[in-house]
């Protein structure tokens, strides 16, 4: 894309912006058709996030105010051990899907194949599949190899399970990446090696931003997995808040840790994008 | 001082024998090129005609398929981009968003290796990294060069047209490359930018003595710029000379078409400095053609001087447009229709005399004077070639399974608008205006091509049928002997065409 075009952008969309609010479609607002979507989204997520809050903020017996709930977590060393477990479970496995997608995306994009769309597909294909039902495939694989060992069995399953969520980014972002960058980059002297250091990972930085979100944040919070593949040492955090409400009188402390989840979560996430936006300039963007 | 006249003269560049072919469709065919060191070469064709993908083979982003380039003496026809001392101006700048007009241009000087003058124990060079001051100094020093003293700092992306391409003029060569690739470098920014980059081009050219080859589809930026022109159609080299040899003397038709404007007439030798046209002789400067050979030849529009009483061809002025400097009209006379551009207007409908002075007059051999292909005879009253089936009237009596040679008149061939009407399909790859009528080159599925001298105007990449009426259609037997005797008679029916 040309970056004169990509400078004009912002002001187009301006102009559009503008004008779509004056747009009417045989009498009809244009802004009434995002009306569904509205209140699809004060049904689904605004109104149990307020559901969570009160949950957290109040007593189970009792249903007056209270912060016990979070003291709860916070007086718990062996829990805030099992929240660092698994922080450090998803940064495993956010690692290790990048370090296979990465190479891989890179030969897709230069690969000479003319149909380059089925292979990048055969890679995704597992994701029409029922996440469950890919757990219990790859248990039965696991055993199979006899690997016995819960945490390389639960970082196998995570991997397996998320990798298409980083191939998929860094495959879209490489593939819209200027290939005269590339050359301009070997023209001035750069070796393969200095160029994919120098110019194509800087330039996909917006691709793995989002493919590390993409990964990461659903695994901070699985217990699906663990539950299949693991065993007690390999308790995630997600499996806490899963008792919790899985009892009847858990709730309010289901709701303060998932709250404390969502928290961490959300700073995970602007932390990223302010890493990635420093990079700002990309033509092709991630997913976020 | 022989020494260095000696290097200032010889061939930092040799191509020989190159040629690229892509799934089958060849880019560049046979090309032999030498540029002298110190040269602004422009390789100029229109979009297509394989200059670019020259230039890329040069750069070493392609590998020819066939024939090796030299590099100071030295086969570089394998060796990989980041090893050539050459650096490219992308069409589209290529700057990296992620740095700014500094690193960019530093992006390089950080890579190079120098030799220190010293050895090591086994005799090598000793090579070292530029040190920062250095890289400080030489990108400052680069960018008054380009007048950008100020932007160092500055990101990519909020820099203008101009400005990015001279950053990306001085990111090339600020490391001193010993040839610098330019891809229509100018082709994305308005036409008064592109004038001013054009003088400043040429006067970094002079100052910093480095090689320059240069690719453009614009005829007038090849022409004001260069050292050499090479002037490139259908991947091969047409005419390489300097541009007011490209200009005076075109090798042919294509060359005096797409440099300037022209008239391009067939014409006839009649003997050594004379030639027929419009059913009149003028004399010309040049000799050495056979007697009665037909030929094309060129009168640029401003070769062409008017006079209201007498001169050497009557004609009419059909129109007049004022053009600032001078007056272009349109005159028909005998039928063909002369472009003239004169400081004296002559109104519309006014009778004017043409005189043309003898050096006025370029002559060039006529490429093909008809179309002759292979063919087989595949029934009592069917040939077939290029790939369709067409009827002919067999007098000779052919039998089926014949090999024959085909040959049709340019005029003799109808072009249809719809694919299907006609024998086979074929798309049209050049159009030459030959003042009364258009020349038009297809191509047809199977890569052969046709040349139709037609009325009808034509554009380019249009997909037309081919329909040829039996009786123009002449077979005959492909022996040796019978070869020689339809090359006599294709010449005769050339002529009948020709004056049709």
């Amino acid at each position: 894309m040309d970056n004169n075009t990509a400078v004009q952008l912002p002001e187009n969309g301006a102009t559009l912006v503008k004008n779509a609010s004056k747009l009417k479609i045989r009498g009809v607002k244009r802004s009434a058709f995002a009306l569904p979507y509205l209140a699809l989204s004060i049904l689904f997520v605004i109104v149990p996030l307020f559901i969570m809050l009160y949950y957290a903020f109040t007593d189970g017996a009792t249903g007056s105010a209270t912060g016990a709930n979070f003291v709860h977590f916070f007086s718990r060393p062996n829990i805030m051990a099992v929240m660092g477990k698994s922080f450090l479970v998803a940064l495993l496995t956010t690692v290790f899907c990048f370090i296979l997608a990465y190479p891989l995306a890179l030969a897709l994009v230069s690969s000479t194949l003319n149909n380059k769309a089925i292979l990048v597909m055969l890679f995704v294909l597992p994701m029409w599949i029922n996440s469950l039902l890919r757990i219990y495939a790859v248990k039965i694989v696991l055993y199979m190899l006899e690997i016995s060992n819960a945490w390389v069995a639960v970082t196998i399953g995570m991997v397996y399970d998320f990798f298409p969520f980083m191939l998929l980014p860094l495959y879209s972002v490489l593939s819209g990446m200027d290939k005269s960058l590339i050359e301009a980059s070997q023209d001035l002297g750069a070796s393969p090696l200095t160029t994919l250091v120098k110019v194509r990972l800087p330039l996909s930085l917006p691709g793995i931003v989002s493919g590390v979100l993409m990964v990461f944040m659903p695994t901070v919070s699985t217990f699906a997995i663990s539950d299949v593949l693991g065993d007690t040492s390999t308790y995630m955090f997600g499996n806490i808040i899963n008792q919790w409400f899985a009892n009847s009188g858990g709730w309010n402390i289901g709701s303060a840790y998932s709250l404390i989840l969502l928290l961490l979560i959300a700073v995970t996430v602007v932390v990223a994008n302010k890493f990635g936006k420093g990079q700002g300039h990309a033509e092709v963007g991630g997913v976020l | 001082m022989a020494n260095a006249t000696r290097e200032k003269f010889d061939n930092i560049i040799e191509i020989k024998n190159v040629s690229k072919v892509f799934d089958g469709i060849t880019a560049v065919d046979n090309v032999n090129l030498a540029v002298k060191r110190g040269e602004f070469v422009t390789l100029l064709g229109p979009s297509g005609c394989g200059k670019t993908t020259l230039l890329r083979m040069i750069a070493g982003f392609e590998l020819p398929t066939s024939g090796s380039i030299f590099l100071e003496k030295q086969n570089v026809t394998t060796v990989p981009p980041h090893l050539r001392p050459i650096n490219t101006v992308f069409q589209k700048y290529a700057l990296f968003p992620h740095l700014n007009v500094f690193k960019n241009i530093a992006f390089g000087l950080k890579l190079k290796k120098i030799p220190t003058g010293e050895f090591d124990k086994s005799g090598k060079p000793v090579f070292r990294k530029f040190s920062k001051d250095e890289i400080a100094e030489k990108v400052e020093r680069v960018l008054k060069l380009v007048n950008l003293d100020a932007y160092g700092y500055r990101g990519i992306t909020g820099l203008s047209g101009g400005q990015q391409q001279r950053v990306a003029i001085a990111r090339a060569i600020v490391c001193e490359p010993k040839v610098l690739l330019l891809d229509e470098p100018l082709g994305a920014l308005d036409l008064k930018m592109r004038k001013e980059m054009q003088i400043e081009l040429a006067v970094m050219h002079k100052n910093i003595g480095i090689t320059f080859i240069y690719v453009t589809h614009d005829q007038e930026e090849a022409l004001t710029m260069s050292d050499k022109v090479v002037v490139m159609t259908d991947g091969a080299v047409q005419q390489y000379g300097t541009p007011k040899k490209i200009y005076d003397e075109p090798t042919n038709a294509f060359v005096a078409d797409f440099i300037g404007e022209s008239n391009i007439l067939s014409g006839v030798m009649k003997k050594d400095f004379l030639v027929e046209f419009c059913d009149t002789s003028f004399k010309c400067l040049d000799k050495g053609f056979g007697k009665d050979e037909r030929v094309d030849l060129v009168i640029r529009p401003e070769d062409i001087l008017l006079d209201g009483k007498k001169g050497m061809l009557k004609g009419e002025v059909v129109s007049a447009v004022f053009k600032g400097m001078y007056y272009e009209m349109e005159i028909l006379a005998s039928d063909y229709q002369f472009t003239v551009q004169s400081t004296v207007e002559h109104k519309t409908g006014e009778t004017v005399w043409l005189n043309i002075e003898p050096d006025g007059i370029h002559i060039m051999k006529k490429l093909k004077t008809v179309n002759e292909y292979d063919g087989e005879v595949t029934s009592e009253n069917t040939v077939k070639f290029c790939g369709g089936e067409f009827e002919f009237i067999n007098a000779e009596e052919f039998e089926r399974g014949d090999e024959v040679r085909v040959s049709v008149p340019f005029d003799k061939i109808e072009l249809t608008d719809d694919e299907s009407d006609g024998v086979i399909g074929a798309n049209v790859t050049q159009t030459l205006y030959k003042g009364s009528y258009y020349q038009v080159q297809v191509y047809t599925d199977d890569d052969n091509d046709f040349l139709i001298d037609t009325v009808d105007e034509w554009d380019i990449d249009d997909r037309v049928g081919i329909k040829i009426d039996p009786k123009d259609i002449t077979v005959s037997r492909r022996t040796a002997e019978q070869n020689d005797k339809s090359g006599a008679y294709d010449t005769a029916s050339a002529e009948e065409g020709e004056n049709g």
